[in-house]
């Protein structure tokens, strides 16, 4: 503001106390987010703080950092088989179920992008209809016919169980983010002498990477948290992290801190894998239609 | 050479291509000149071998190539959008045909640079496709499609998402980069502008027919259907229905006016008939061998060079193209005058009446 004389004289004490309240407004915009983020942060905290106390000392009574620092929870999961061959065994069927669902989605979901064809758009609602059912309704009916077939409590159980939830998403999703790729550049590229395999490797795919990485993520997540399933359809070989987790209750009372020190573990690879995809998220959010 | 032979295209029950018979011969240039959904893209894809035509077959140096998919097929194209591939640079999106055809290295470079050159892209060849201007991305466009040296060529109005001062000066460049190639060109548009200034050859196209097939200059001159004139006429010609009475033609809402028989079609029965006239041939001042025409004007456009005077005469909405400022202010009473030797006549049908043909008659 480039003030004259004349406009700044009679107004100035005016402007003065204007200037005063603006400051004290600007002053208390921080509290409202600050407040949110507190209220998002605590229970990471306290999850956090949990895991490097003692039993004894979570058992005690409220006290909001560890009193007696400790990192036994931690070596006891990192050094006892049963405990990391959860996370093992969690790692390798949603590394499985992410790879099943994102190459058996990236041709549906071309076609679904390119293509019309009898009820197309049917079948294409159908698929969300999928995610709309619970997973425990279909508990029971894998649980059976794993168990008649041998898949019973191993890798491909859980990570087949989840495809039925996954490739759906996956689907929706690519085809989100295929459609924003002009149909022109699969024509131009067959007319240059692309074969079809070739065109959506070396093309295609390069122009959806993004959308790729994000479907992968949503699959990653899904089947990360995913305890219902999981938890019924393994015993022993292939148990997840999740179901291990349970086990705390029931040996010597409750080993609280291991519990959360899990907990923190447990968190840790989805945070990875969200920074990596962080900047095309909300895209996926929208099943690729932003 | 590229022969399509009664090739039609119906889907559902639309029909978007009827009984289309070409015959394009090599070092060509040919233009698909009609309105929007005309069918030049459709008759384009078919070309290309994108889509199947329903019924006709196509000819490519007189091998039967209807089914052939489109990898095996002898063409390039270009589209209205800039389409390249994101992912590689300027260089690779334009030797990528040449890659796909596994050509020798040395080939390909010397045939990038070279098309770069032609398209003044040589400093972009390092650039993606997309930190181009648009221009500059029609050019890689047009480059790819070049080096693959094709001998057919397609483009589908491939200036019309270009800015005017861009379009013009690609434009410019045009022809002297169909005449250095002896590939079929065709080139799809619907500015009649553009079928002038690339010669050429041009088909009318008008609701998945080609009405008219020629020299392009002959089909602008002399259309034979009231249709192809206005196809090939903007701003829009001037229609007027009339009767052929003696030695002149009445206007049906005439009210007793009458425009005398041009010398040429004087032998003409009597009857009813269209005549036409260009705007710029309509004129405000009086000039010799012109009939007169009371009119009222509607609306006038000055764009500085040129003024488009929009005329209600004896029943017909009409334009005048005049030079210069005329500011006519709407609802002036204005005498026009049409030189008898423009006008264009057609019959009831809108078929073109042949001049040589009642010359004999007479």
């Amino acid at each position: 503001m480039t003030d004259t004389p004349m406009t700044n004289a009679i107004p100035a004490e005016a402007a003065a106390a204007r200037a005063t309240a603006q400051r004290r407004r600007l002053r208390l915009r921080w509290l409202v987010p600050t407040l949110y983020i507190i209220f998002l942060m605590l229970p990471i905290y306290w999850l956090i703080n949990m895991s490097f106390k003692t039993t004894n000392e979570i058992l005690a009574g409220f006290s909001p950092y560890p009193q007696r620092f400790t990192i036994d929870s931690y070596v006891e999961i990192l050094t006892n088989p049963v405990w990391y061959w959860g996370y093992i065994n969690s790692i390798i069927y949603v590394v499985i179920n992410t790879i099943i669902s994102v190459t058996v989605a990236l041709p549906a979901a071309y076609a679904f992008s390119r293509y019309r064809f009898l009820g197309d758009k049917h079948l294409f609602f159908w698929l969300l209809t999928n995610r709309m059912a619970p997973p425990a309704v279909f508990a029971l009916p894998f649980l059976q016919l794993y168990s008649s077939i041998g898949l019973f409590d191993t890798y491909w159980a859980v990570a087949l169980a989840h495809c039925l939830f996954n490739i759906p998403l996956a689907v929706w999703i690519l085809e989100g983010f295929m459609s924003g790729v002009p149909k022109e550049i699969d024509e131009t590229a067959y007319i240059d002498g692309y074969s079809f395999p070739r065109f959506f490797v070396k093309i295609f795919m390069p122009l959806i990477a993004s959308g790729i990485g994000v479907t992968a993520f949503f699959c990653f997540m899904f089947s990360w948290v995913e305890m219902l399933l999981a938890k019924t359809l393994t015993s022993v070989d292939a148990k997840p992290i999740a179901a291990v987790m349970t086990r705390t209750a029931s040996t010597s009372g409750y080993e609280l801190g291991l519990l959360a020190a899990a907990g923190v573990l447990t968190i840790i690879p989805g945070a990875i894998v969200i920074y990596f995809v962080r900047n095309y998220i909300a895209k996926g959010f929208a099943l690729g239609r932003v | 050479m590229l022969e399509l032979l009664e090739v039609e295209k119906r889907s559902g029950g639309a029909v978007h291509l009827a009984d289309i018979s070409l015959r394009l011969l090599p070092g060509t240039l040919n233009v698909l000149l009609g309105p929007t959904l005309s069918g030049k893209t459709s008759l384009m894809r078919i070309m290309a071998g994108l889509d199947r035509p329903s019924s006709g077959r196509i000819l490519a140096d007189d091998m039967d190539v209807t089914g052939v998919p489109v990898q095996q097929r002898d063409v390039a194209m270009v589209y209205q959008q800039f389409i390249n591939y994101p992912a590689m640079t300027v260089f690779e999106n334009i030797a990528s045909p040449m890659r796909i055809a596994r050509k020798p290295k040395a080939e390909i470079e010397g045939t990038v640079e070279r098309v770069a050159d032609l398209l003044k892209l040589t400093p972009y060849l390092r650039r993606m496709p997309l930190q181009l201007s648009g221009g500059q991305q029609q050019r890689t466009a047009l480059a790819r499609a070049l080096a693959k040296n094709a001998r057919l060529v397609l483009l589908d109005e491939p200036l019309a998402n270009l800015d005017y001062k861009l379009r013009e000066e690609l434009r410019a460049e045009l022809p002297k980069i169909f005449a250095a190639s002896g590939a079929i060109f065709v080139y799809a548009t619907a500015e009649p502008e553009e079928a002038l200034l690339l010669g050429g050859n041009t088909a009318t196209l008008s609701q998945g027919r080609v009405t008219q097939f020629g020299p392009t200059v002959d089909v602008y001159r002399r259309p034979n259907t009231l249709i192809t004139a206005r196809i090939f006429a903007d701003p829009p010609l001037n229609v007027m229905a009339v009767e052929k009475r003696g030695a002149a033609f009445a206007p049906v809402e005439g009210g007793g006016r009458q425009i005398p028989v041009p010398p040429a079609y004087e032998g003409l029965a009597d009857g009813p008939y269209h005549i036409a006239i260009r705007p710029h041939h309509v004129t405000l001042a009086t000039t010799d061998g012109a009939a007169s025409l009371p009119a009222t004007v509607i609306v006038t456009e000055i764009t500085g060079s040129e003024s488009f005077v929009h005329l209600k005469t004896l029943g017909e909405n009409w334009v005048l193209l005049a030079h210069g400022i005329h500011d006519l202010p709407p609802g002036r009473p204005v005498e026009i005058h049409l030189p008898l030797r423009h006008i264009m006549v057609f019959d009831a049908d809108g078929a073109s009446v042949d001049v040589g043909a009642v010359r004999k008659a007479a």
